[in-house]
């Protein structure tokens, strides 16, 4: 048996959940156009490969392969650099998100996550709200007033909806106390104990987080920095090529992480019901050892989380192709007079609840 | 004003309910209603693979007619390129020789005869104009897509039909009365 430190094997993790969450992400733009088409009764793209399945390898060849076109006046350094940054930003986040508990093989031990930081939710927050830069540089360096607004509206929308998601987090972690994603995953299990999802504890705090994740995403309802019908393309108008493909690859990578965020707050993460029992029946009464007992547990539960993200982003496309765009200031009223209150009136809820033992 | 329906609706304009006010309850309708359409028959049919049944009337691919001895009807008049509001129809005529009494009906025939499938309307015009009975447009055949302009246009080789009569069209008039209602049963019989 190999061996390597603990910082070898974080690397292997890190590289395959890099991977995962671009595969992700490719196969989104998939299940995109097969999802819109089949709540259009259509079938969607069924011609490349079997059911269309090598549709997003030939849609990365046409993005590689367009013609790479620099608007006049416009600042190149900054125009190359937006995309990069959106989807650098889109992917650093992934990487405190823990997909599943500890792996151990002969005296290799380590958890299925990028980093283990006590301050998980604080980097996804810090990063994700970095990905603003990425709309807005873009939008300025295009040099059109279109790319502009879009960038503009992405910006203010983007700051108004991160306040109210922020207040609906603290409700989270006022029941947690702690802001690392794997300690706020492992309080939502207990033995003999699985309904203690933060769902169950917090489900006015979810829908607030809901909807302002659709709203940092940039998704229907709230996708007014790119609309067509008013922005022509919004801030990525003069966008062609990868360039382009890496502003709407971000997106998906985008979403991917925020679906893995809320299957983390709100629903477990990589628990599932009756974990425990199961690992104990399996060591007690099949003779497993205790730690592939676990081992089959973790890789359970990682495929518990995937299927909980994948639901999440099915539920995005299914909005999204539902849901008609909200105009400017019903955006604004949204975000400002009702979540914004409504989140707070869930911290105190909350705190009220924990004052009093409901809740702990 | 009398209506001219009982269907108009009033409209109401009375402040909006909590229900309404909260948009959730509208939301879930919404997505209700895609789920269903998730599952429903997909409407799109696959094109190469599936083709949809035509009307027995369709006006589909030219078919130039051969007569009960396989010999050439049309005689190359010119009155399907006359009447053909599209211009789609070019001919040249020319004259019988001896010895090719098997091959063409009359003394006069086309030498060449072309139809360009990308100004054709399919109108049918030509084949209510043609005095000899020759040009048809078949109803289970259409131009097949193609990637060069050139080949739309449809010379006698691809537009006479064959000499075997069991391998000709079924549209035309050198059907016997049997053939022809045996024809209309099998028309009809095809799902509408």
């Amino acid at each position: 048996m190999i061996e390597l430190p603990t910082l070898g094997w974080q690397s292997i993790v890190i590289f395959v959940v890099f991977a995962v969450s671009l595969l992700i992400a490719t196969y989104c733009t998939y299940a995109e156009r097969v999802i819109a088409a089949f709540l259009q009764d259509r079938v969607g793209p069924d011609r490349a490969g079997p059911y269309g399945l090598a549709q997003p390898l030939a849609d990365a060849v046409k993005m590689f392969t367009k013609e790479e076109f620099f608007p006049g006046g416009a600042n190149k350094a900054l125009f190359v650099f937006g995309p990069c940054l959106a989807m650098i930003t889109a992917l650093m986040s992934s990487a405190v998100i823990p997909f599943g508990n500890n792996i151990s093989f002969g005296n290799n031990a380590f958890f299925l996550q990028g980093i283990e930081v006590n301050i998980g939710m604080l980097w996804v927050f810090g990063v994700v709200s970095l990905g603003v830069y990425g709309v807005m540089i873009g939008g300025w360096a295009s040099n059109n007033k279109f790319s502009l607004l879009g960038a503009i509206r992405a910006a203010s929308q983007n700051i108004s909806y991160e306040l109210a998601m922020g207040l609906s987090l603290i409700a989270v972690l006022m029941i947690s106390g702690t802001l690392s994603l794997r300690e706020i995953t492992l309080q939502q299990s207990a033995p003999g104990e699985w309904a203690m999802w933060n769902i169950v504890r917090q489900p006015l705090g979810f829908i607030i987080f809901l909807v302002c994740a659709f709203a940092e995403t940039n998704r229907t309802p709230f996708d007014l920095p790119e609309c067509e019908t008013e922005l022509v393309g919004g801030y990525h108008t003069e966008y062609s090529s990868m360039k382009l493909g890496l502003y709407l690859f971000s997106e998906y990578v985008n979403i991917f992480v925020v679906s893995a965020v809320m299957s983390v707050l709100y629903f477990g993460g990589f628990n599932f019901p009756f974990q425990y029992e199961l690992r104990d029946w399996l060591a007690s009464s099949q003779g497993w050892e205790l730690a592939s007992a676990q081992n089959l547990i973790t890789a359970l539960g990682t495929l518990g989380l995937f299927a909980k993200i994948f639901a999440f982003i099915f539920f995005f496309m299914w909005i999204r192709w539902t849901l008609p765009r909200f105009r400017y200031d019903q955006l604004m009223r949204l975000g400002w007079t009702i979540l914004i209150p409504l989140a707070v009136i869930n911290i105190l809820i909350t705190g009220g609840l924990i004052t009093f033992g409901v809740i702990k | 004003m009398q209506p001219l329906t009982n269907r108009a609706k009033k409209l109401e304009k009375k402040p909006m309910t909590l229900a309404e006010r909260a948009y959730l309850p509208a939301i879930f309708q919404g997505l209700s209603i895609t789920m269903r359409h998730f599952f429903m028959k997909k409407a799109t049919v696959r094109y190469p693979e599936e083709v949809r049944p035509f009307s027995p009337i369709f006006r589909g691919l030219h078919v130039l007619k051969r007569d009960e001895q396989g010999r050439e009807r049309c005689t190359a008049c010119g009155l399907c390129a006359v009447a053909c509001p599209a211009e789609a129809i070019t001919m040249v005529a020319g004259e019988r020789k001896k010895g090719e009494e098997g091959l063409y009906r009359e003394e006069k025939y086309a030498i060449s005869y072309e139809v360009n499938m990308l100004r054709c309307i399919f109108c049918g015009l030509c084949e209510e104009a043609c005095p000899k009975a020759a040009v048809y447009l078949q109803a289970d055949k259409m131009a097949p897509p193609r990637f060069e302009r050139d080949e739309f246009i449809y010379g006698k080789d691809r537009l006479v039909e064959p000499v075997d009569p069991a391998k000709r069209s079924e549209r035309g008039i050198q059907l016997t009365p049997e053939q022809a209602e045996a024809l209309r049963n099998k028309m009809a019989q095809q799902p509408a």
